[in-house]
Protein backbone atom coordinates (compact mmCIF):
# COMPACT_ATOMS: atom_id res chain seq x y z
CA UNK A 1 0.00 0.00 0.00
CA UNK A 2 1.46 3.34 -0.75
CA UNK A 3 2.32 5.73 1.69
CA UNK A 4 -0.39 8.25 3.06
CA UNK A 5 -0.07 11.34 1.10
CA UNK A 6 0.35 14.53 3.60
CA UNK A 7 -0.67 17.89 1.84
CA UNK A 8 -0.37 21.04 4.35
CA UNK A 9 -3.04 23.97 3.63
CA UNK A 10 -2.81 27.17 4.66
CA UNK A 11 -4.78 30.21 5.39
CA UNK A 12 -3.54 33.77 5.66
CA UNK A 13 -4.93 36.36 7.85
CA UNK A 14 -4.10 40.08 9.84
CA UNK A 15 -4.79 41.69 12.75
CA UNK A 16 -3.69 45.68 13.64
CA UNK A 17 -3.02 45.60 17.52
CA UNK A 18 -1.21 47.56 20.15
CA UNK A 19 1.20 45.86 22.54
CA UNK A 20 3.78 46.81 24.85
CA UNK A 21 6.36 44.04 26.37
CA UNK A 22 6.34 44.68 30.11
CA UNK A 23 7.34 42.34 32.95
CA UNK A 24 5.04 43.27 35.96
CA UNK A 25 7.65 41.76 38.59
CA UNK A 26 10.30 44.17 37.28
CA UNK A 27 10.69 47.88 37.82
CA UNK A 28 10.75 50.22 34.83
CA UNK A 29 14.44 50.52 34.77
CA UNK A 30 15.01 47.01 34.22
CA UNK A 31 12.04 46.75 31.63
CA UNK A 32 13.41 49.42 30.20
CA UNK A 33 16.88 47.77 29.74
CA UNK A 34 15.70 43.91 28.53
CA UNK A 35 12.74 45.38 26.04
CA UNK A 36 13.55 48.77 25.10
CA UNK A 37 11.64 51.06 23.45
CA UNK A 38 8.76 47.92 23.25
CA UNK A 39 8.51 48.62 26.99
CA UNK A 40 6.86 52.04 26.07
CA UNK A 41 4.41 52.59 28.98
CA UNK A 42 1.71 54.13 26.49
CA UNK A 43 2.00 51.12 23.79
CA UNK A 44 2.88 50.69 20.36
CA UNK A 45 1.50 48.56 17.70
CA UNK A 46 1.61 45.96 15.04
CA UNK A 47 -0.35 44.72 11.78
CA UNK A 48 0.13 41.10 12.54
CA UNK A 49 0.53 38.74 9.61
CA UNK A 50 -1.00 35.28 10.94
CA UNK A 51 -0.72 32.57 9.04
CA UNK A 52 -2.54 29.30 10.05
CA UNK A 53 -0.97 25.66 8.45
CA UNK A 54 -2.93 22.37 9.10
CA UNK A 55 -1.01 19.15 7.63
CA UNK A 56 -2.73 15.77 7.17
CA UNK A 57 -4.40 13.31 4.75
CA UNK A 58 -6.42 14.23 1.72
CA UNK A 59 -10.17 13.19 2.46
CA UNK A 60 -11.37 11.17 0.00
CA UNK A 61 -14.64 12.63 -0.24
CA UNK A 62 -13.81 16.27 -0.25
CA UNK A 63 -10.54 16.31 -1.64
CA UNK A 64 -9.77 18.64 1.21
CA UNK A 65 -7.30 18.51 3.68
CA UNK A 66 -9.84 21.17 5.69
CA UNK A 67 -12.14 23.36 4.24
CA UNK A 68 -10.03 26.78 4.32
CA UNK A 69 -14.03 28.86 4.32
CA UNK A 70 -14.35 26.89 7.48
CA UNK A 71 -10.82 27.21 8.45
CA UNK A 72 -11.14 31.42 7.68
CA UNK A 73 -14.61 31.38 9.50
CA UNK A 74 -12.77 29.68 13.08
CA UNK A 75 -9.83 32.18 12.99
CA UNK A 76 -12.17 35.02 12.76
CA UNK A 77 -14.07 34.00 15.55
CA UNK A 78 -11.54 32.64 17.83
CA UNK A 79 -8.86 35.19 17.32
CA UNK A 80 -9.62 38.26 14.90
CA UNK A 81 -12.97 38.84 16.91
CA UNK A 82 -10.92 39.61 19.77
CA UNK A 83 -7.28 40.37 18.51
CA UNK A 84 -8.04 42.62 15.76
CA UNK A 85 -7.91 46.92 16.77
CA UNK A 86 -7.45 45.90 19.77
CA UNK A 87 -5.09 45.98 22.97
CA UNK A 88 -3.24 43.16 23.72
CA UNK A 89 -2.01 43.42 27.28
CA UNK A 90 -5.34 44.89 28.35
CA UNK A 91 -7.88 43.23 26.15
CA UNK A 92 -6.91 39.98 25.54
CA UNK A 93 -7.60 37.42 28.68
CA UNK A 94 -4.34 35.65 28.24
CA UNK A 95 -2.08 38.39 28.17
CA UNK A 96 -3.40 39.65 31.31
CA UNK A 97 -0.34 37.75 32.94
CA UNK A 98 1.63 36.80 30.26
CA UNK A 99 3.98 39.31 28.52
CA UNK A 100 2.47 39.33 24.60
CA UNK A 101 5.98 38.56 22.47
CA UNK A 102 5.14 37.21 19.55
CA UNK A 103 6.30 34.27 20.74
CA UNK A 104 3.68 34.31 23.32
CA UNK A 105 1.12 35.04 21.01
CA UNK A 106 1.58 32.44 18.74
CA UNK A 107 1.59 30.04 21.78
CA UNK A 108 -2.13 31.93 22.49
CA UNK A 109 -3.47 31.42 19.15
CA UNK A 110 -2.35 27.69 18.55
CA UNK A 111 -3.60 26.75 22.42
CA UNK A 112 -7.29 28.53 21.52
CA UNK A 113 -7.36 26.98 18.03
CA UNK A 114 -5.92 23.80 18.60
CA UNK A 115 -9.41 22.10 20.27
CA UNK A 116 -11.27 23.56 17.01
CA UNK A 117 -9.75 21.30 14.51
CA UNK A 118 -9.25 17.39 14.10
CA UNK A 119 -6.95 15.81 16.11
CA UNK A 120 -5.07 13.96 13.28
CA UNK A 121 -4.80 17.31 11.72
CA UNK A 122 -1.30 18.44 12.62
CA UNK A 123 -1.47 22.69 13.80
CA UNK A 124 1.43 25.33 13.03
CA UNK A 125 1.14 29.13 13.61
CA UNK A 126 3.56 31.30 11.94
CA UNK A 127 3.08 34.75 13.27
CA UNK A 128 4.65 37.86 11.42
CA UNK A 129 4.98 40.73 14.39
CA UNK A 130 7.00 42.79 10.97
CA UNK A 131 8.14 41.95 7.57
CA UNK A 132 11.19 40.44 8.98
CA UNK A 133 10.33 39.53 12.08
CA UNK A 134 8.24 36.43 12.48
CA UNK A 135 7.55 33.16 14.58
CA UNK A 136 6.44 29.68 13.80
CA UNK A 137 4.93 27.43 17.19
CA UNK A 138 5.38 24.63 17.60
CA UNK A 139 9.21 24.93 16.03
CA UNK B 1 14.06 66.58 -12.45
CA UNK B 2 14.93 63.51 -11.07
CA UNK B 3 12.80 62.01 -7.71
CA UNK B 4 14.75 60.29 -4.87
CA UNK B 5 12.63 58.09 -2.31
CA UNK B 6 14.11 56.82 0.70
CA UNK B 7 11.71 54.24 2.48
CA UNK B 8 11.88 54.24 6.72
CA UNK B 9 9.57 52.30 8.55
CA UNK B 10 8.22 52.54 12.32
CA UNK B 11 5.54 51.11 14.04
CA UNK B 12 3.24 52.63 16.66
CA UNK B 13 -0.36 52.86 18.74
CA UNK B 14 -2.90 54.89 17.56
CA UNK B 15 -6.74 55.68 18.13
CA UNK B 16 -9.36 57.67 15.85
CA UNK B 17 -11.38 59.77 18.52
CA UNK B 18 -13.22 63.46 18.39
CA UNK B 19 -13.02 64.32 21.76
CA UNK B 20 -16.05 66.86 20.78
CA UNK B 21 -18.12 63.51 20.07
CA UNK B 22 -19.86 61.02 22.16
CA UNK B 23 -18.37 57.87 22.55
CA UNK B 24 -21.28 56.48 20.46
CA UNK B 25 -20.38 58.69 18.00
CA UNK B 26 -16.88 58.08 17.83
CA UNK B 27 -17.92 54.01 17.52
CA UNK B 28 -20.42 55.12 14.49
CA UNK B 29 -17.82 56.89 12.56
CA UNK B 30 -14.08 55.22 13.18
CA UNK B 31 -15.12 51.62 14.33
CA UNK B 32 -12.82 49.79 15.85
CA UNK B 33 -10.58 52.45 15.12
CA UNK B 34 -12.12 54.08 17.97
CA UNK B 35 -11.15 51.70 20.73
CA UNK B 36 -10.05 53.50 24.05
CA UNK B 37 -7.53 51.27 24.37
CA UNK B 38 -5.59 51.75 21.34
CA UNK B 39 -4.68 49.55 18.61
CA UNK B 40 -1.47 50.19 16.67
CA UNK B 41 0.19 49.35 12.99
CA UNK B 42 3.74 48.74 11.16
CA UNK B 43 3.83 51.89 9.37
CA UNK B 44 6.06 52.47 6.07
CA UNK B 45 7.18 55.95 5.53
CA UNK B 46 8.23 57.13 1.75
CA UNK B 47 9.77 60.42 1.41
CA UNK B 48 10.26 61.85 -2.08
CA UNK B 49 12.29 64.70 -2.88
CA UNK B 50 13.10 66.24 -6.14
CA UNK B 51 16.24 68.05 -8.02
CA UNK B 52 18.85 68.13 -10.48
CA UNK B 53 21.69 65.36 -9.92
CA UNK B 54 24.73 67.63 -9.09
CA UNK B 55 27.53 68.02 -11.07
CA UNK B 56 30.09 66.68 -8.33
CA UNK B 57 28.16 63.82 -7.11
CA UNK B 58 25.69 62.78 -9.56
CA UNK B 59 23.08 62.93 -6.51
CA UNK B 60 20.15 65.02 -6.45
CA UNK B 61 20.76 64.20 -2.82
CA UNK B 62 22.90 61.81 -0.52
CA UNK B 63 20.15 59.38 0.18
CA UNK B 64 21.99 57.95 3.52
CA UNK B 65 22.02 61.52 4.56
CA UNK B 66 18.58 61.56 3.56
CA UNK B 67 17.50 58.36 5.68
CA UNK B 68 19.83 60.33 8.64
CA UNK B 69 17.12 63.19 8.76
CA UNK B 70 14.13 61.10 8.78
CA UNK B 71 15.54 59.05 11.20
CA UNK B 72 16.45 62.05 13.42
CA UNK B 73 13.47 64.06 12.87
CA UNK B 74 10.70 61.54 12.55
CA UNK B 75 11.46 58.12 13.33
CA UNK B 76 12.93 59.11 16.77
CA UNK B 77 9.75 60.58 17.47
CA UNK B 78 7.15 58.47 16.33
CA UNK B 79 8.92 54.91 16.48
CA UNK B 80 7.47 52.54 19.01
CA UNK B 81 5.13 55.49 20.21
CA UNK B 82 1.55 56.65 20.79
CA UNK B 83 0.98 58.78 17.91
CA UNK B 84 -2.06 60.13 20.04
CA UNK B 85 0.50 60.83 23.36
CA UNK B 86 3.50 60.98 22.68
CA UNK B 87 4.25 62.88 19.47
CA UNK B 88 4.65 66.42 20.10
CA UNK B 89 3.50 67.28 16.24
CA UNK B 90 0.25 65.37 16.32
CA UNK B 91 -0.73 67.13 19.64
CA UNK B 92 -4.34 68.57 18.79
CA UNK B 93 -5.14 66.91 15.56
CA UNK B 94 -6.89 63.99 14.50
CA UNK B 95 -4.76 60.99 14.59
CA UNK B 96 -5.24 59.70 11.19
CA UNK B 97 -2.86 58.70 8.39
CA UNK B 98 -3.81 61.44 6.49
CA UNK B 99 -3.04 64.06 8.88
CA UNK B 100 0.27 62.38 10.15
CA UNK B 101 1.44 62.80 6.36
CA UNK B 102 0.96 66.20 6.83
CA UNK B 103 2.94 66.81 9.99
CA UNK B 104 5.72 64.82 8.74
CA UNK B 105 5.95 67.10 5.64
CA UNK B 106 5.54 69.98 8.17
CA UNK B 107 8.38 68.67 10.37
CA UNK B 108 10.83 67.29 7.60
CA UNK B 109 11.01 70.51 5.16
CA UNK B 110 12.95 72.87 7.19
CA UNK B 111 15.61 69.85 7.15
CA UNK B 112 16.48 69.44 3.70
CA UNK B 113 19.03 70.78 2.02
CA UNK B 114 18.37 73.48 -0.87
CA UNK B 115 19.19 71.18 -3.88
CA UNK B 116 16.66 68.93 -2.52
CA UNK B 117 12.94 70.28 -2.39
CA UNK B 118 10.37 67.94 -0.68
CA UNK B 119 8.02 66.34 -3.14
CA UNK B 120 5.61 63.46 -1.70
CA UNK B 121 5.34 61.99 1.69
CA UNK B 122 3.55 58.76 1.12
CA UNK B 123 2.75 56.14 4.68
CA UNK B 124 1.31 53.15 4.39
CA UNK B 125 -1.11 52.25 7.40
CA UNK B 126 -1.46 48.70 6.01
CA UNK B 127 -0.46 47.05 2.46
CA UNK B 128 -3.67 48.01 1.36
CA UNK B 129 -3.77 51.69 2.90
CA UNK B 130 -1.68 54.82 1.87
CA UNK B 131 -1.84 58.28 1.70
CA UNK B 132 0.29 60.74 -0.39
CA UNK B 133 1.16 64.42 0.62
CA UNK B 134 2.68 66.80 -2.14
CA UNK B 135 2.46 70.00 0.12
CA UNK B 136 -0.71 71.45 -0.55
Amino acid sequence: MAAQQLVSVYRKEHFNAAHRLFNASWNNEKNKTVFGKCSNEHYHGHNYELVVKLTGPVDVATGFVFDLKEMSDIITDRILEDFDHKNLNLEVEEFKTVNPTAENIAIVIFNRLRPLFPQHLQLQIRLYETERNFVDYPA
Amino acid sequence: MVYLTRIEYFTAAHKLYNTNWTKEKNEEVFGGCANENWHGHNFDLHVTVKGSPQKDTGFVMDAKVLGQIIKEHIIAKVDHKNLNLDVDFMKDTMCTVENLAIGIWNELLPHLPEEASLHCIRIYETQRIYVEYFGN
